[in-house]
C-alpha cells in the first residue's frame, strides 16, 4: 500500500500540471468575487470564509475524474483489481484518494490563509477557514471517488463526476461553512459543526472507497 | 497445481461469445487459445483472471496454498495494455509492481536485463517504442511471481529477436512448473502445447 | 540587412552560439548586478525618511522595482511570442518559457511590497482597486502561462499555445500602467515617468533608479541562467530519447 501511495504522490508531481491548474482555478475563483458583489470590504469580510469554502470545494473536484480512468486507460486498473485478494480493493482505492488529496488538495487547503487576506477575512477566520478545510475536504475525495469509479468507462466522464457529487458535497459544506463562521461571529459556536464535519469525513472515509470498490468491479468489461 | 475450466460460457455486452469451453492444465503446461477476431479469446482470459464474471460453467485453481487461493490471485495477467506510467521511468514502474503485487522474484534490474533494456532503465517509460514497452511489461511478470500467466497477444509489436527472448522466458517459466494460457495468432514458439480453437461453430 | 548582420542573428539563433555567449556574459552580468544592488541599497537607506510615511518610505525602493519588472517581463515575454509566431526564432520559446516564472516571483515581490506597505498606510492589507487587481489578474496569467508550458512534455507544441496566450494578455499592461489615471484608485499615481517630469524629490528618485537598475540588471542574470537551463533541459531529454532509441538497435544486433 506504502508503494501505491508514493506511486500516486509521484505520479501527482511529475505529471505536474494537474495540481497547479487546481491551484490556479482557486485563485481565480476567488478572484471573480469581488468583481461580481464589488469590492465591499465589509461584505467581502462577511462571506469570505464561504467563499473559500465554495472555491476549494470547485477546485477540488476537479482532478477528480482522473481518479480511476488513467489506470484503466494504461491497464493498471485490472491489475490493481487482480490483485484484489492480496490487497482489499477498498484499501487500494483509499490509498489513491489519500494520494489525490495529497498532492491536488492539500496545497488548495495551504494556500487559503493568503486568499483569505484578499478577501479581508480576519486572523481568526483564517484560521479556523483553513482548518475546517484541512478536516472536511477528504470527505470530498472520498465522496468524488465514488462518482469517479462510476463514470471511469465514460470517455467524458469529468463534466458528469462533478454533477454527480456536488449535491452529496452540500453537508461537508453546511459544517465547513458554519463551523468557519462559528470562529469569528459572536453568537455561532464553532465545535459542535467542526465535530459534525469530522464525522463526515470519517463516515465518508469508511463507506466512499467501499462504494467506489464496488462500482470499479462492476465497470470491468 | 492446477487450472482447470468446466463447460465455461462468457458474455460481453449482454451477448454471449462463447459456451461450453473445458480444458485442464496441469504443471508445465500450456494452453493456446486461437481463432478468429470476436472468438472471445480475451473474454475467456479476463474471466480466468476474474475480471469478468463467470456466465455459466466454472473456473477452479487448486494447489496453490495459503498465498493463492484463487484463479484471480495466481495469476499474471498481460492484456493489451501494458500497465505502465509514463511518467515514471521503467524501473520505478516495475519496482512499484514488485512492492505491489508481492512475491518477489528477480530485481527489476535483473529482469529487464533478461529483457534487454537493463541499460535504459532510468528513461521513462513514455519514451520507449512499442516493442520496449511491451519488454517492459514482460519484465512485469518476472519480478514477482505467480504460477499462472494469463497472456493475450503477448508478442504484438515485439521484433523476431525480442520473440526469441521471449520464448525464452516462457520455456523457463514452464521448466519451473509454471502454467501458462496464451490467445494468440502467431506461434510462440513453445513446444507440446495443447490447442482451444475458438470460433463460431464452438 | 545586409549579409553579415544576418549571420550573426542566425549565429546567435544557434543554442550553441548562444550558450558559449551567455557563459561569457554572465559572470560580468552578475558582478554589475551585485555592484549596483549594493549601492542602490545603501543608498536607500541612507536616503530621508518621508516626514508623513516615516522608515515604511523605505519599502518603495523595492516595491516600485518588482512591480515595474513585473510588467518588462511581460513585455519581454510578448517579445519572445512574437518571436516564436512570426520569425520562429528558435531561442524564442526557450525566453518565454525562462521568464515566466522569474515574472511570477517579480509579481508576487511586488503584490506582497506592496500588501506589507499598504497594512500601515491604508489600513489594510489588500483592496480591491483598479491598480492592485490588474496586477493581480497579472501574476494569474504568469501562472496560467507557466502552466501551460508545464503541461506538454513536446517543447515545439507547447511554444505556440504559451504565445498565443502570452500575446492575449498583454492587453493587460496598458490596462496596470493607466489604471492608476482612469481610475480614481487608493493607489498613488505614477511619480517618475510622467509626460511633464517626475514629482518625486531627486533625494528619493536617485536611489529608487539606482534601484531598479540594479533589480533589472538581476532579472537580465536570471533570465539568461533560465534560458540557459532551459536549452540543456531540451538537450538531456533529446539525448534520453535518442539513447533509448539506441538501445532498440543492439539486441538486434545481437541477434545476427
Amino acid at each position: 500500500m506504502l508503494a501505491l501511495y508514493l506511486r500516486e504522490i509521484r505520479l501527482g508531481i511529475r505529471a505536474g500540471s494537474g495540481a497547479m491548474t487546481g491551484i490556479l482555478f482557486f485563485l481565480a475563483v476567488v478572484a471573480v468575487i469581488p468583481f461580481g458583489v464589488g469590492p465591499d470590504l465589509n461584505l467581502l469580510a462577511r462571506i469570505g470564509p464561504a467563499v473559500l469554502w465554495i472555491g476549494a470545494l470547485l477546485a477540488s473536484l476537479l482532478g477528480l475524474d482522473r481518479l480511476f480512468q488513467a489506470d484503466r486507460e494504461d491497464g493498471s486498473l485490472d491489475l490493481l483489481l487482480m490483485a484484489g485478494s492480496r490487497h482489499m480493493v477498498a484499501l487500494t482505492v483509499f490509498t489513491k484518494c489519500l494520494a489525490h488529496w495529497t498532492t491536488a488538495v492539500l496545497p488548495l487547503a495551504l494556500i487559503t490563509p493568503l486568499l483569505g487576506i484578499f478577501m479581508n477575512v480576519p486572523p481568526g477566520g483564517l484560521a479556523a477557514a483553513t482548518l475546517t478545510l484541512l478536516v472536511g475536504t477528504p470527505a470530498i475525495t472520498f465522496i468524488g471517488a465514488v462518482g469517479a469509479a462510476l463514470t471511469v468507462a465514460l470517455p467524458r466522464g469529468g463534466l458528469l463526476v462533478s454533477v454527480l457529487i456536488l449535491p452529496l458535497t452540500i453537508p461537508v459544506l453546511i459544517f465547513g461553512v458554519a463551523a468557519s463562521r462559528g470562529a469569528v461571529a459572536e453568537p455561532d459556536p464553532f465545535l459542535p459543526p467542526f465535530l459534525l464535519l469530522s464525522a463526515l469525513t470519517l463516515f465518508f472515509a469508511v463507506i466512499g472507497p467501499l462504494a467506489a470498490a464496488l462500482a470499479l468491479r462492476g465497470a470491468a468489461d | 497445481m492446477r487450472l482447470a475450466a468446466e463447460n465455461l460460457s462468457g458474455e460481453r455486452g449482454g451477448e454471449t461469445v462463447f459456451s461450453g469451453v473445458s480444458f485442464a492444465l496441469g504443471q508445465s503446461e500450456t494452453l493456446l487459445v486461437t481463432g478468429p477476431n470476436g472468438a472471445g479469446k480475451s473474454t475467456l482470459l479476463r474471466i480466468i483472471a476474474g475480471l469478468l464474471p463467470v456466465a455459466k460453467g466454472h473456473v477452479a485453481f487448486s494447489g496453490g496454498g495459503e498465498i493463492f487461493p484463487d484463479a484471480g490471485a495466481a495469476c499474471h495477467y498481460l492484456g493489451h495494455l501494458n500497465g505502465m506510467k509514463p511518467a515514471l521511468s521503467i524501473e520505478e514502474n516495475l519496482v512499484f509492481w514488485r512492492d505491489f503485487l508481492g512475491e518477489e522474484r528477480l530485481s527489476p534490474l535483473e529482469a529487464l536485463e533478461i529483457v534487454g533494456l537493463g541499460e535504459i532503465a532510468h528513461l521513462p517509460f513514455g519514451y520507449l517504442s512499442t516493442g520496449q514497452r511491451r519488454r517492459t511489461a514482460i519484465a512485469r511478470l518476472l519480478v514477482s511471481y505467480r504460477p499462472v500467466w494469463l497472456l493475450d497477444e503477448p508478442t504484438a509489436g515485439l521484433d523476431r529477436a525480442s520473440e526469441a527472448q521471449f520464448a525464452e522466458v516462457m520455456r523457463a517459466h514452464l521448466s519451473a512448473g509454471g502454467i501458462i494460457v496464451a490467445a494468440t495468432h502467431l506461434p510462440l514458439g513453445l513446444e507440446g502445447t495443447q490447442e482451444l480453437k475458438m470460433g463460431a461453430g464452438n | 540587412m545586409n549579409e553579415k548582420t544576418v549571420r550573426r542573428w542566425t549565429d546567435i539563433a544557434n543554442p550553441t552560439r548562444f550558450l558559449e555567449l551567455a557563459g561569457a556574459v554572465l559572470p560580468w552580468l552578475w558582478g554589475a548586478t551585485v555592484l549596483v544592488l549594493a549601492a542602490g541599497l545603501t543608498m536607500a537607506f541612507t536616503a530621508p525618511e518621508d516626514y508623513q510615511q516615516g522608515i515604511t518610505v523605505r519599502i518603495m525602493y523595492v516595491h516600485v522595482p518588482f512591480a515595474w519588472l513585473s510588467m518588462l517581463c511581460y513585455t519581454v515575454m510578448a517579445g519572445s511570442a512574437l518571436g516564436t509566431l512570426v520569425w520562429r526564432h528558435p531561442l524564442a520559446d526557450v525566453s518565454l518559457k525562462a521568464a515566466a516564472p522569474i515574472g511570477a516571483v517579480f509579481t508576487a515581490l511586488a503584490l506582497a511590497t506592496g500588501s506589507i506597505w499598504g497594512k500601515p498606510m491604508w489600513g489594510t492589507w489588500w483592496v480591491w482597486d483598479a491598480r492592485l487587481t490588474s496586477v493581480f489578474v497579472l501574476f494569474l496569467m504568469y501562472l496560467g502561462i507557466i502552466a501551460l508550458t508545464r503541461a506538454l512534455d513536446d517543447p515545439g507544441r507547447s511554444a505556440r499555445a504559451a504565445a498565443i496566450l502570452t500575446l492575449v494578455g498583454f492587453i493587460n499592461i496598458p490596462i496596470i500602467k493607466f489604471s492608476v489615471d482612469w481610475w480614481n484608485t487608493l493607489h498613488q499615481p505614477a511619480s517618475v515617468f510622467r509626460l511633464d517630469g517626475p514629482t518625486i524629490h531627486p533625494s528619493m528618485l536617485w536611489p529608487l533608479l539606482v534601484c531598479a537598475v540594479g533589480f533589472t540588471l538581476l532579472f537580465l542574470a536570471l533570465h539568461l541562467m533560465a534560458m540557459r537551463t532551459e536549452i540543456w533541459r531540451r538537450r538531456v531529454i533529446a539525448m534520453r530519447r535518442l539513447s533509448a532509441r539506441a538501445a532498440e538497435i543492439k539486441p538486434l544486433e545481437a541477434a545476427r
